[in-house]
């Protein structure tokens, strides 16, 4: 039973340590999860790997919070931000008028306000163009006027004070059927005529292709939102080079080059490094080196092993972990009581909310999914054990007593087996959680398959979601299947040999 | 050898034992007799160090059984109880190892050779009348008197010098039942160990045992053989307990004239 545990143990060790890979010293940038951020982010990259510096891009993080914290703690070197979102999340409440109070406040968390790349991508309301005529709806001042519109957010603008709870009291907005949404899903609401009125970003390339109506900001509730690129202080030194090809970016990426950019990446479904790459080399006039594409097998080699990773680790040491909290738990109630709500509380705080509030802690990539996936384990393990050893037969624990067992000897050779097939069962339900849940690491820059599907949601591709789907659907039913099986194996009895 | 000391028993205000002294004869079967909540199984269970004495104290060999809680005690229980061959009621068998592994289960923890063991197990196997085929099983696939069987090797195992059977044929049906108590008779007179059982059967236990201790409400109403019961029953209790067992009149006088 020892043995077996611990042969258990070492197997996962040793498959876990096959994601990890050893650090080098290149520049890490990283992007939020829509498209011109992503292509802005491999802009960056491929300049620094012209200038000779190596780089890589952590790419489709699930949030400003999470890039800005990731960058001040020297987890990213750089990316590129917006100035409207410095001020009004960044900073908010500290009135950095102009660009010079913004380079002060962001010198004192050590880094470098960095060139505006030239395009000022503020929100804006847009509505189906014909809907908008109808009501004779050019200006956001007209939509007072009516409060049966039917409007849909991205969950950031819902949320943030520039956006709209700030714009429902300036304009007095009186609509109720607010929803929050997925940018990308949004468009497809308004196209389906699901939704009225949707938040836009300037440059998105979707405004010309749906021809929306976009409304003007009539009270100038939107602040501006130069995009600017951000590093890390000691990046100057680091990879001087790197940072001068950044530099010369200054005032060559328009509205119109932008929304152009994001056209190719959104609708036309070219790769976001290809796009980067044809624009530097026909507006910066750099000629790079093709970087050979990886091939769909190696990519999902990529993202399994990726997956992997995060589940492994963090079901190995949820075991390690459970399984004594477990046994204290059947041993003391009171004390099981306590453990269980813990472990329950943990249980019911919402996925993303997890990751987010683990990157301060641990920072991004792999760490905070590992913490998050090993939290969210911990439940279903410390339950099952408790009750699998709860439950057995007090005569059976008095006989093992009567004939002289140590309480360590009973512990492993009479109640451990015994309450096998439960303990099993709690690792299950982890392990298929845990499949699902990782999913989510990759708005924290795990990886795993969750990166095809962030992708392809936010391409509107359905190909690239099932290519993160569907393979996590199938990890999850394959580690159900073998524990299963494992399980099926011991109610055999063929136990009795290898407990001796 | 084990011997309460004006040992009590009591689960917050409830007395299942009040003190009693008691010991045990070397070589000899005592029965413990008694109604269902007289105390009998707390008693048995008191010479095991299953229950701690509330009050008083249970000796062996003269010295205190030690307690679980103190330093070195739990160590020292074990090693007390690998002394002594206890059997649940019901027999406890644990159902994910086979007969032979249940039986050989303390001697392996105790560092025997494999090679003793076997020899051990087939020795006592030969004692309790069962086959290696019924060894190899897991107690699911054991009818309720071999389950018995297995419990009483298991109990044996390591040559205990007390053995202590809590309701020993309790579940058995009633020819199976009279079949074992025959064995089990047997096996006492030829194993010459003390032993202690408990059973609610004054037949079963005037059967087995020389030596009956009748319990009620958990004091001992009175100790000693059959005939000193019947001769001189010590309460109004003892006689009402003796009186409630009544085999039928044509049954006894069949058994008088009859030849069987």
């Amino acid at each position: 039973m020892r043995r077996a545990l611990f042969g258990l143990a070492l197997g996962l060790l040793a498959v876990s340590s096959i994601g990890c890979q050893p650090a080098e010293p290149e520049l890490r940038i990283g992007s939020k999860k829509f498209t011109e951020s992503v292509v802005l982010g491999e802009l960056l990259v491929q300049l620094a790997r012209s200038a000779g510096e190596p780089a890589r891009h952590v790419a489709e993080l699930g949030g400003t919070r999470i890039l800005f914290e990731a960058l001040v703690a020297g987890e990213l070197d750089a990316y590129v931000e917006y100035t409207g979102t410095l001020r009004a999340e960044i900073y908010r409440g500290e009135e950095l008028n102009t660009r010079a109070d913004l380079a002060a406040a962001l010198a004192a968390d050590g880094l470098v306000l960095g060139p505006a790349l030239g395009f000022d991508n503020t929100y804006a309301l847009g509505m189906d163009r014909g809907v908008a005529e109808e009501r004779s709806i050019a200006r956001i001042g007209d939509l007072p006027r009516h409060p049966d519109l039917r409007f849909g957010f991205g969950e950031e603008f819902l949320g943030r004070a520039d956006g709209w709870p700030g714009l429902r009291d300036r304009y007095g907005l009186p609509q109720t059927d607010v929803r929050g949404l997925d940018h990308d899903v949004a468009y497809r609401a308004l196209a389906a005529g699901d939704l009225d009125v949707m938040d836009l970003y300037a440059t998105d390339a979707e405004i010309e292709l749906w021809d929306l109506a976009v409304l003007e900001d009539d009270r100038g509730f939107f602040p501006s939102y130069q995009a600017v690129v951000l590093w890390r202080r000691d990046v100057a030194e680091r990879a001087p080079d790197a940072v001068e090809s950044w530099a010369a970016l200054a005032g060559t990426i328009d509205a119109a080059a932008m929304r152009r950019m994001n056209r190719e990446a959104a609708v036309d479904r070219q790769p976001a490094a290809l796009v980067a790459r044809r624009f530097v080399a026909e507006e910066l006039g750099l000629e790079l080196a093709e970087r050979r594409a990886t091939g769909v097998h190696r990519a999902l080699l990529r993202t399994t092993l990726d997956h992997l990773a995060l589940v492994l680790p963090s079901l190995l040491a949820a075991v390690l972990l459970a399984l004594p909290l477990g046994i204290a738990a059947a041993r003391n109630p009171r004390l099981g009581q306590v453990v269980l709500a813990v472990t329950g509380i943990l249980q019911t705080i919402p996925s993303l909310a997890l990751l987010v509030m683990l990157v301060p802690l641990v920072g991004i990539g792999a760490k905070p999914a590992i913490a998050a996936l090993f939290l969210y384990s911990l439940l279903p393990i410390v339950r099952n054990t408790q009750t699998g050893l709860a439950s057995l037969p007090t005569s059976l624990l008095e006989s093992a007593d009567g004939l002289g067992l140590l309480p360590k000897e009973r512990l492993w050779l009479i109640e451990l087996p015994l309450a096998l097939p439960a303990i099993l069962a709690g690792i299950k339900t982890a392990a298929v959680i845990n499949v699902g849940t990782a999913t989510l690491g990759a708005l924290v820059g795990a990886g795993g398959y969750g990166q095809p599907i962030l992708t392809g949601i936010r391409l509107a591709d359905p190909m690239r979601i099932l290519e993160g789907a569907v393979p996590a659907a199938l990890m999850a039913l394959l580690a159900q299947a073998t524990f299963e099986l494992a399980e099926r194996r011991l109610s055999r009895g063929g136990m009795s040999g290898a407990i001796l | 050898m084990l011997a309460l000391e004006a040992a009590g028993v009591r689960f917050g205000a409830t007395v299942a034992l009040h003190p009693t002294d008691l010991a045990l004869t070397e070589g000899a079967t005592l029965a413990l007799i008694g109604p269902s909540g007289s105390g009998k199984s707390t008693l048995l269970r008191l010479l095991v160090g299953l229950v701690e004495p509330s009050e008083g104290r249970v000796t062996f060999g003269g010295a205190p059984l030690p307690r679980a809680s103190e330093p070195g005690g739990a160590r020292r229980l074990a090693d007390l109880r690998r002394r002594l061959g206890f059997v649940v009621q019901g027999g406890g068998l644990f159902p994910h190892l086979s007969a032979f592994d249940n039986a050989a289960l303390l001697a392996r923890r105790s560092g025997w050779s494999e090679a003793r063991v076997a020899e051990r197990v087939s020795e006592l196997a030969e004692l309790v009348h069962l086959t290696p085929a019924e060894l190899g099983r897991p107690p699911a696939r054991l009818s309720g008197g071999q389950r018995q069987r297995v419990a009483l090797m298991r109990a044996l195992m390591l040559e205990p010098e007390v053995l202590l059977l809590d309701e020993p044929l309790g579940a058995l049906d009633p020819l199976i039942r009279a079949e074992l108590q025959d064995e089990l008779a047997a096996l006492f007179a030829r194993l010459r160990r003390t032993v202690v059982l408990v059973t609610h059967d004054l037949a079963e236990a005037a059967h087995l045992a020389q030596d009956l201790v009748l319990l009620a409400e958990g004091r001992v109403r009175q100790r000693g053989s059959l005939t000193d019961l019947v001769g001189a029953p010590a309460d109004e209790f003892v006689t009402r307990f003796l009186r409630a067992w009544r085999p039928p009149k044509a049954l006894l006088d069949a058994w008088q004239e009859g030849p069987g």
